[in-house]
């Protein structure tokens, strides 16, 4: 008895502490039937649904085409991405019928947990062992870097929703990869701009210390000095931080007219929170949330969040078309609304099935990429738009300021529009990034 | 001067939660030999419970700190009951793979049930606004907590240390035999202990609701720092993990100051020190 309770204690264990290993269980009827993801099949919320066998697949799967979706499935990001991408993955796969030309589509998820060594080796796995040809959003943007060299490298695709480093259209950019949603440039030209435009002049940073706070921190720093303004200090916190009293207490000290927030979710949401516990706001200091989440208002409530202004490509409640598809997105994941990165991860996934439908061919990762530059994208979330020859996808950006409770008309009520950043304004131009693939 | 005082302070409200997590590590560990690593997910419980008193049931700050740890103290001795009980006569390695597996799957499920982000819970109104101290704003809920960590810490200690039952628990870690001979219900005493030892984190974790979220992951997050702090305490030293956790909470607000990167490793650094030192910890007596 009580070894049995050790026994199951130790599977329990370890099943849970390696997420990475994806969240599929091999053996339990494991391949990837033809048809798995055909409509009605599916079922939400319903993790092991993602079938990975250890070996073998890869013989038994040749003829598929097997997207992985690589995320926070854990995290402190897990709400932003996390299962959400999986389901709007399955609702663009089973948009296109499950099957493209005789092949079955089918949609495998991992945790890589915000790690970048963890992420490239789940990357590795899925390349050179279960065939997937396509890896869609990895948030957090150090592992998304990781796991852009590894496409690089096995010649796949990466279409990347989640992170937000400019560097992957930038310096790191790809043949293999697009960048669809939003990145560090785009929220700095965006709620960066406008922050300061409305008189924000001296500008204190709360960063978070990896990829993607840095970038992001560059960019906005970039607007504010473009603008006349001037950056009087700042602090870079761990990934992942609880208590922020230090930080805010810094940020209160330096007298910065604005407080720039270059973290994202849960941190994010501590930050915001706990500033408001510190009165930061009342001191005529303003609070910026330079990336915030239709996830992180929705945990932190309208009292505290009412008031932030926020860049984002895709709100659900902002046309008939992002509505009806929203709603449907709810009923699958927990009532909850979904995220940009989520509207990314379906749009992406549904302009590289169309394209591969056409191309007839999925093998080769730089011809589908090439062919999804050159085919311009058409879908109800994102509207009509275009891929820049540096991976870029351009579309319009809009500046939300979210709404005080006595605004909100009912639950998710959350965005008011200000102003809508045309596409040709809202990602930078692709000669001035620096990557090497634009001539 | 100001900047220095003003995060002495600061560290020490973190302090407050290392020492009242670490304070019932120390009693478990002390009686039975076994580290909880159930404790941070018993924190969130903590937390989630008077979440849930005042979502569902209207009911305030002041009830959810004294009802959320009354009923994670009976889950915690139901667990014990139904749980590690059976594993008194194993390696004490078996009550860790336990309680880890227990933790994980308490996450997991909350997880599934409430996403990552976590929930608001608000200031209570009595302790809403900030007194300007001068060198610091420091919030009045902040104050509060730092308050009633140490009256409840000393406690705590004053019972351990100082009164009859305080010394019949010392007795039954030193000799359980010895002391079930002398007619003291030593497993009772056990399921006591841990269910406090629940109530205290269960504590804690209310505490923590109005300043961080009440997320899942808010257990995870501490329950490795307050592990070090034990090391450094000394396992099973009462006063030890107070003063340590009061101490490294203010090590880790200074490293926000002068080198924020580290701060998230700092208190490891220490751990690994003083172990090399002192390996039984700061406080830690010799067996």
């Amino acid at each position: 008895m009580i070894r049995r309770i050790a026994i199951l204690t130790i599977f329990t264990m370890i099943s849970a502490a390696m997420p990475a290993c994806s969240k599929s269980e091999p053996g339990q009827g494991g391949e990837a039937k033809p048809g798995e993801a055909k409509p009605g099949e599916a079922k939400p919320g319903d993790g092991s649904q993602a079938a990975q066998p250890a070996s073998g697949a890869a013989v038994a799967d040749a003829a598929a085409i097997r997207i992985g979706v690589l995320n926070d499935m854990s995290g402190l990001y897990a709400d932003l991405a996390g299962q959400g991408s999986v389901e709007a993955a399955r609702m663009a796969v089973e948009d296109a019928g499950g099957a493209i030309g005789g092949k079955a589509i089918a949609v495998i998820s991992g945790d890589h947990r915000n790690k970048p060594d963890v992420g490239s080796a789940v990357a590795r796995r899925w390349f050179e062992n279960e065939a997937v040809d396509v890896i869609v959003d990895v948030p957090t943007s150090s592992v998304a870097l990781a796991v852009n060299e590894v496409t690089r490298g096995q010649n796949r695709v990466f279409l990347a929703s989640g992170p937000a480093a400019a560097e992957l259209t930038g310096s790191a950019c790809s043949p293999n990869t697009v960048h669809w949603t939003y990145d560090t440039w785009a929220l700095a030209n965006g709620t960066g701009r406008e922050v300061v435009r409305s008189g924000g002049k001296t500008w204190f940073f709360i960063t978070a210390d990896y990829a993607f706070g840095q970038a992001l921190e560059r960019d906005v720093t970039a607007v504010v000095l473009m603008s006349g303004g001037k950056v009087v200090g700042g602090v870079r916190h761990p990934l992942n931080n609880n208590d922020f009293s230090s930080f805010l207490m810094q940020a209160q000290g330096s007298k910065a007219e604005v407080i720039g927030l270059a973290n994202a979710g849960g941190d994010t949401i501590n930050t915001i929170k706990q500033a408001s516990e510190f009165g930061l706001g009342k001191g005529g200091q303003k609070l910026a949330g330079l990336l915030v989440f239709l996830s992180d208002v929705h945990a932190l409530g309208l009292d505290v969040a009412g008031g932030l202004q926020l860049t984002s490509p895709f709100y659900w409640d902002r046309d008939d078309a992002t509505r009806a598809w929203s709603k449907k997105f709810a009923e699958r994941h927990g009532g909850r609304m979904p995220t940009m990165v989520h509207a990314g991860v379906y749009a992406a996934v549904r302009h590289y099935l169309n394209v591969v439908a056409e191309l007839g061919d999925e093998g080769d990762g730089r011809a589908v990429v090439a062919a999804m530059k050159r085919i311009p994208t058409d879908d109800p979330l994102f509207g009509k738009g275009t891929i820049d020859p540096n991976g870029r996808k351009r579309h319009p950006m809009y500046l939300y300021q979210v709404k005080r409770p006595n605004e909100s008309k009912g639950p998710w009520d959350y965005y008011q529009l200000v102003r809508e950043i045309p596409a040709d304004q809202a990602f930078q131009a692709p000669a001035e990034t620096g990557c090497a693939l634009v001539k | 001067m100001s900047a220095v005082l003003s995060q002495l302070l600061l560290g020490l409200i973190n302090g407050s939660f290392y020492a009242l997590l670490s304070l019932g590590l120390a009693l478990i560990f002390g009686l039975m030999k076994i580290v909880n690593f159930a404790h941070g997910a018993l924190y969130m419980l903590g937390a989630f419970a008077a979440w849930l008193l005042y979502d569902k049931a209207g009911l305030g700050y002041v009830p959810g700190l004294l009802l959320a740890p009354l009923a994670i103290g009976l889950l915690s001795a139901g667990i014990e009951i139904a749980l590690i009980r059976r594993l008194r006569q194993l390696d004490p390695l078996y009550g860790l793979l336990l309680t880890f597996g227990l933790a994980l799957l308490i996450q997991a499920a909350m997880t599934l049930q409430y996403g990552s982000s976590g929930l608001p819970y608000p200031v209570p109104a009595f302790l809403v606004g900030a007194e300007d101290l001068g060198f610091m704003f420091l919030p009045r809920y902040r104050a509060w907590v730092i308050a009633v960590s140490v009256v409840v810490c000393a406690a705590v200690w004053l019972v351990v240390e100082k009164t009859r039952l305080g010394s019949t628990l010392r007795a039954a870690a030193e000799n359980p035999r010895l002391c079930e001979a002398f007619g003291v219900a030593v497993p009772r005493l056990i399921t006591a202990t841990y269910a406090f030892g629940g109530a205290l984190a269960a504590f804690a974790g209310v505490l923590a609701a109005p300043i961080y979220q009440v997320s899942p992951l808010m257990g995870a997050d501490l329950i490795i720092v307050v592990f070090a702090v034990v090391a450094v305490g000394g396992l099973g030293s009462i006063g030890g993990s107070i003063v340590t956790g009061f101490a490294l909470g203010i090590a880790e607000g200074f490293t926000k100051v002068f080198y924020p990167q580290a701060s998230t490793t700092v208190i490891f650094v220490i751990m690994a020190l003083v172990l090399l030192v002192r390996p039984r910890g700061l406080f830690g007596r010799t067996a």
